[in-house]
């Protein structure tokens, strides 16, 4: 534990899904924004997976071996399954609180043009505008919804706060999402720049990009992704402000696979 | 964290990416590897062998479908997969809905359990620290993680102050982790 010594108990309690109520509100909207009480919750979490040896039985029958590749067979790889229901934390928030913006941006936006086509049919030009973000918003609703969208984690080491990234990728329409946080402030001359890297090995870059104070960070539908191209890999990495920016040259942040 | 058997048997990150492209050997050998510990937790949860096979169905069909859920970079996929599995049959003895995603559930921990000795010389060790540990502190940490009573349900079952439940939590899970330091 590495300071915040007041929720130290509460955060073992939190650890073992024993703790309710305000405090277990109070706590969670801490976890929000500190990282060393995250880390402390997930090696709390570890030693609760020690616990779990405790138990001792016997060996699960052989019918639940057959049961289990029975079910994997009728269900390969890249079918749709339906999503579980999921409760709060961050990256769903991210997730969500960008899927209903966007949808509430698709409806305002479906509002103002039907408005524009009705009312002035010299305002083509806007209306032509109107669309343009309307197709991107749809791309970015898409990306974030469509079952056959790939989610892809991004890690570093182990060098606390651990920085972390999501990239949510169509294939089929090039929209690319990516968030991160927990970033390392930048150095001035610096910036991150993040890349698709298909099976070919050849990086494309899609998206220079700056954290906040809090290192959050995002980059949505960067220009430059050709239609179709298959992702193996995203990775970020650290290069110089001034560029060049055509291909990675700087330092490694964190990747992952698809 | 090699995660690999001292057989040669491949390792827990190489049968995970195996997994991520739809081999179903891989499910079947991560099955074979890991399935007792969560059958035993699921078991010891619940008290019910029916209930425990459906727990232990679900934990692997979540690993199936989203085995990026997994971050390698933590820790020991058999101790995810233990607490995966003490949360949801946790939450089938309360009768509610599954209260994290597996994608929620990150944990950091060091403890190697790929091979059979591995897991049978660490599930003795954390058998001695509970027994080492005073009557009512083992008794507290067990209601919390086997019987997934909250610190008010403990207190109002054992007449025990509210902080007191708070400590010997926190300290039972502290002893644990020092003694897997050691």
């Amino acid at each position: 534990m590495t300071g915040h010594e007041q929720y130290a108990e509460d955060l073992a309690l939190y650890a073992l899904g024993s703790l309710q109520g305000d405090e277990r509100v109070n706590l969670e909207k801490h976890l929000d924004s500190c990282s060393s009480c995250r880390q402390e919750l997930e090696a709390l979490r570890g030693d609760g997976a020690l616990l779990a040896l405790a138990a001792t039985g016997p060996k699960p029958p052989q019918r639940s071996r057959k049961r289990l590749m029975d079910a994997i067979a009728k269900e390969p790889r890249g079918s749709s399954v339906p999503a579980p229901a999921r409760h709060f934390n961050l990256w769903a928030f991210f997730g969500w609180a960008a899927a209903i913006g966007m949808f509430l941006v698709v409806i305002q936006l479906r509002r103002q043009n039907t408005s524009l086509q009705i009312a002035v049919n010299s305002l083509g030009s806007v209306v032509g505008s109107q669309t343009i973000e309307l197709e991107n918003a749809r791309r970015v609703v898409d990306t974030l919804t469509a079952p056959e969208a790939q989610t892809v984690t991004l890690v570093a080491g182990k060098t606390p706060p651990q920085p972390q990234g999501k990239a949510f990728y169509l294939r089929n329409r090039s929209g690319l999402v990516f968030v991160a946080n927990n970033l390392a402030p930048l150095p001035p001359d610096k910036i991150y720049e993040l890349w698709l890297i298909p099976p070919d090995g050849k990086p494309i870059a899609a998206g220079l990009f700056k954290p906040d104070a809090r290192g959050n960070a995002s980059v949505i539908n960067p220009p430059g992704i050709p239609a179709g191209v298959e992702a193996k890999t995203f990775a970020v990495t650290l290069e110089a402000a001034n560029g060049p920016h055509d291909a990675p040259h700087g330092t490694g942040v964190m990747a992952g696979g698809v | 964290m090699s995660s690999s058997d001292p057989k040669g048997t491949p390792p827990d990150s190489q049968l995970v990416s195996a997994i991520r492209a739809g081999d179903q050997n891989a499910m079947a050998a991560l099955y074979d590897r890991y399935s007792p510990i969560v059958y035993s937790v699921a078991l010891r949860v619940l008290g019910d062998t029916g209930a425990a096979e459906d727990v232990l169905q679900d934990v692997f069909m979540q690993l199936w479908r989203n085995p990026s859920a997994f971050d390698s970079s933590r820790g020991s996929l058999g101790a995810w997969l233990a607490v995966i599995a003490r949360n949801r049959a946790i939450d089938a003895l309360r009768k509610r809905r599954p209260e994290n995603d597996i994608e929620d559930i990150v944990i950091s921990v060091e403890t190697d359990l790929a091979s059979e000795a591995d897991r049978a010389r660490s599930a003795q060790k954390v058998r001695g620290i509970l027994g080492s540990m005073p009557a009512a502190q083992r008794s507290t940490l067990e209601m919390a993680y086997f019987e997934g009573l909250t610190h008010t349900e403990i207190a109002a079952k054992t007449g025990e102050p509210l902080g007191t439940i708070k400590t010997r939590i926190r300290a039972g899970l502290t002893t644990l982790r020092k003694a897997f330091q050691e």
